[in-house]
């Protein structure tokens, strides 16, 4: 291998599209291989994890979701990225130069409870390792349990929380709250706090990075931002919110046999296909207790358009979701934020979608 | 009548002199006669206020209340008028007491806001260290200049947190003598209780009075009682030109640090029993799991319980011996749930390690190990499978053989999914077993999934009754043809957790073994 003497952009794209071709395929060996080889001639490990890795991961699922790999391929390149983050973290020559800083004090970086996409996480802890924190990586799937008694343990100087899934929102709160009751501030990122971190505010977190980037230079400002009470949900009283997530899966069977009496044509359904209708409606109701939650129209058809946008992909009309919302809305008539927020969607999903 | 009145009066024209007094005044100003200018009759404070009085234009309204001390005491003075003639007529209230109870109010709420704020900061935390530093912070803000939190010596060395007028806490291990304080050794002591101790600034030694502080005014040593535990010492500094410590202040200081005392030797306990668990858990956690002899290996475990990190599942791991060998994998699942079962697990997982040297042949140790339960105390079971592990080529062999175990499932690189034919009794239960051992081979790419009946019973579903199911799970695993052993593993952990969705589940362990794919040399 040739090693070239400047580092230019196009050399980190370059390697960034190898990775995803090693990534698919599941090639491990030549996947670390081709990352520690950029490392070696020149590239930053920080360049490596978030303008190489990260991309390539959003890129992996950028190209499920427009389902050009199986979900197969999706597993198996995550599964190549942590192997590749793993093996920088391992590179000799790195850990000469992150066991040379200067100690900046401990973090702990989890995701909420139930969450398993680990690899934004992952990244974040070693991105922190590279500026001089000590880490601990707790991981995905983290009973809060287990993230609470860590920080009476540990006294970290802040808690960095991460959060793909917009239906873990509300365990998110209550992780959020939980760390700030033991007096330690919470930094959370991830796609689920919306591209504006909305979410995060609302939830009362300390405070929100878009990116790992950000996020270090948040741990950075001294002093770490004390934890702050947070502020309440008080939409919440209506209790519609406790009342779908309780009866979510009794929503889910009503609304199916309420599209089965609708349409006869179902009742024909494989028992596979029958199993997709359902699981279809499941999501639905868990991202309607999700807006409940947060209060928030926005959330609720967001996901309406990406599920349209993964039908369609799969050769699925997107308006095949309309007949469940509207049974739904059916279901929960008594209920007027989420008949608003059923309605707002149904609408939304209408006009955006061509007519057949 | 006015002039028997109890309060102090006096009558004043606009040129400044008295023309009427009361007894009461005459009594508090002795020289404030009629005919007598105001000033120099009283003190100027109160003549200040009426040449203000009286320059102020617009008659009628009632002039601001004034009040300054004659003598040791407090008077407010309450001017009515003037009137047509331009006269004032000042009241005078001796407000002394009032003052003093004002002044003890606000100097009580101040005490009690911060001692809430004491509690909530010192309470949330479980942390020694945390705990420690925040006595010394609010002790350094709100008691004194400096303050410096000693705690009882770890190795010989007594961990240390200074706090300097800067509010910024600094830690430290110091190798240091507590007799060097006077008092400093009882109060670390904790038991019996002691008074706090004022101690000669010029006795204490460098790493109390830190560089830079100034000279000392006061200081004062306290213990931290907690839980009928010596939790530490407070010594608190002050500087010479701040007030020595009052006696309130000093039962005061004995409040909080009975607050601290007792939050710093909860923490204290807290850590003291989490490193015992910790030391305990650690033989009991599932090990690491990585390749072995060029034998892709990956495993994933989740605990029923909330908070459990153990459970009655568990796997093991035993890289090959030598050259040529068999590695062993085991997986299995013990009855019952939580710590009793995981102490179990630990028991088994011992006593096939001490059956290594026979882990050819899976009957004889399923048969010692069955003997091993059963002469147990108590009812105990256990279902596993034991899988060799040996590379041959390119691919891998294996030799399975289940004890009451599902049936592990291999992924073929076809998409076909065939469970292991390896049936045998569980082991616990009955004097004689039966085992059978399936020998099967992987080529690149293939993978063998093992499993405990916590991932196929789990109830869940879109539906929230169904459960998971060993079909399902076969069915999910064609679509998984070709993915490396972590990303299985990965898989199906997500698939069983997204089917419980926030219900319940038992324990839920996986392991996956893979011949490697054809490795891809870099280009």
């Amino acid at each position: 291998m040739t090693v070239p003497s400047v580092v230019a952009p196009a050399d980190v794209e370059a390697c960034a599209d190898r990775l995803f071709a090693d990534a698919v395929e599941g090639a491990e060996h030549a996947a670390v291989d081709g990352v520690l080889a950029a490392y070696d001639a020149g590239v930053d490990a920080e360049t490596l994890l978030l303008d190489v890795v990260a991309r390539v991961q959003a890129r992996v699922g950028a190209e499920w979701a427009g389902n050009r790999l199986t979900v197969a391929q999706e597993h198996t390149a995550t599964a190549v990225n942590d192997r590749v983050v793993a093996a920088l973290a391992h590179h000799p020559p790195n850990r000469a130069a992150t066991a040379a800083l200067p100690a900046l004090g401990r973090v702990t970086v989890a995701c909420v409870d139930g969450e398993w996409h680990a690899l934004p996480a992952r990244l974040l802890a070693e991105v922190l390792r590279l500026r001089g924190w000590h880490v601990d990586y707790l991981g995905a799937q983290v009973p809060t349990a287990h993230l609470i008694s860590h920080v009476h343990r540990t006294g970290p100087a802040a808690v960095a929380l991460s959060g793909s899934i917009p239906t873990r929102l509300p365990t998110a709160h209550a992780v959020i709250t939980a760390c700030q009751a033991t007096g330690t501030a919470v930094l959370v990122g991830g796609a689920a706090f919306g591209p504006d971190g909305r979410f995060a505010t609302l939830l009362g977190a300390d405070a929100w990075a878009p990116d790992a980037r950000a996020a270090a230079g948040v741990l950075a400002a001294r002093p770490v931002p004390r934890p702050t009470p947070a502020p309440g949900l008080p939409h919440l009283g209506d209790q519609e919110y406790t009342m779908v997530a309780r009866s979510s899966r009794q929503l889910v069977r009503e609304t199916l046999h309420g599209l089965e009496e609708r349409y006869p044509a179902m009742r024909a359904y494989t028992d596979r296909q029958r199993r997709h209708t359902a699981e279809d409606i499941a999501h639905i109701v868990d991202f309607l207790a999700t807006a409940l939650y947060v209060d928030d129209a926005e959330l609720f058809t967001g996901f309406l358009g990406w599920t349209a946008g993964i039908l369609a992909a799969r050769n699925v009309p997107g308006r095949s979701l309309l007949p469940a919302v509207h049974v739904l809305a059916q279901r929960l008539r008594d209920f007027p934020r989420a008949s608003a927020l059923l309605e707002h969607g149904r609408n939304h999903l209408d006009e955006s979608l061509p007519h057949p | 009548m006015w002039g028997a009145a109890p309060y102090p009066a006096l009558v004043v024209d606009v040129t400044g002199t008295i023309t009427e007094s009361n007894t009461a005044a005459r009594v508090l100003f002795q020289h404030a006669g009629p005919g007598t200018p105001l000033d120099g009759a009283v003190p100027a404070w109160l003549s200040r206020a009426h040449a203000a009085l009286t320059r102020a234009t617009g008659s009628g309204a009632d002039g601001e209340v004034a009040h300054g001390t004659v003598g040791d005491r407090v008077y407010e003075a309450y001017p009515s008028g003037p009137d047509e003639h331009g006269r004032v007529v000042w009241w005078l209230a001796d407000d002394t007491e009032h003052r003093l109870a004002a002044e003890a109010l606000r100097l009580e709420r101040e005490r009690t806001e911060f001692l809430v704020e004491a509690s909530n900061s010192l309470l949330s935390s479980l942390n020694l260290d945390r705990c420690t530093e925040v006595t010394a912070r609010l002790a350094a803000r709100h008691l004194a200049d400096a303050a410096l939190v000693i705690t009882p010596a770890v190795h010989r060395r007594h961990p240390v947190v200074y706090c300097g007028p800067d509010g910024e806490p600094v830690r430290d291990d110091l190798a240091v003598d507590p007799a060097q304080v006077p008092g400093l050794a009882e109060a670390l002591q904790g038991f019996p209780p002691m008074p706090s101790r004022w101690i000669d600034p010029a006795a204490a030694p460098a790493w109390v009075v830190r560089e830079g502080f100034g000279a000392v005014g006061s200081m004062v040593v306290t213990s931290l009682p907690g839980h009928g535990v010596p939790a530490g010492a407070l010594i608190l500094l002050r500087r010479t030109e701040h007030a020595a410590f009052s006696e309130g202040e000093e039962v005061f200081a004995r409040l909080f640090a009975g607050r601290a005392g007792a939050a710093m030797s909860a923490a204290g306990l807290y850590a003291e029993q989490t490193s015992i668990t910790e030391t305990l858990m650690r033989e009991l956690l599932p090990p690491r799991v990585q390749e072995v002899d060029g034998v892709e290996l990956a495993a994933g475990y989740r605990p029923s319980g909330e908070g459990e990190r153990v459970g009655g599942d568990f796997y093991d791991v035993h890289p090959r011996s030598a050259e040529g060998e068999e590695s062993l994998v085991v997986l299995g699942d013990v009855c019952g749930k939580g710590l009793e079962a995981a102490v179990l697990t630990g028991k088994i997982r011992t006593t096939l390690q001490a059956l290594l040297p026979m882990a050819a042949d899976h009957g004889r140790v399923l048969r010692l190990l069955n003997g091993t339960l059963l002469n147990g105390e108590r009812t105990r079971f256990v279902t596993l499978v034991l899988t060799s592990v040996r590379r041959t080529g390119d691919g891998v062999e294996l030799r399975l053989t289940s004890a009451g175990h599902p049936a592990p499932f291999v992924v073929r690189a076809d998409r076909s999914v065939e469970p292991v034919p390896s049936k045998g009794t569980l082991i616990g239960v009955l004097d004689e077993i039966v085992t059978t051992t399936v020998t099967v081979t992987l080529a690149p790419g293939e993978t063998c999934l093992l499993y405990t009946d916590g991932i196929t019973e789990v109830m869940g579903g879109p539906l929230g009754d169904e459960m998971f199911g060993e079909a399902r799970l076969r069915e999910e695993l064609e679509q998984c043809a070709g993915m490396p052993a972590r990303a299985l593993v990965e898989r199906v952990q997500m698939l069983a957790a997204q089917w419980v969705g926030t219900g319940h589940h038992d324990d839920m362990a996986v392991v996956a073994i893979s011949a490697p794919a054809g490795r891809k040399e870099p280009a």
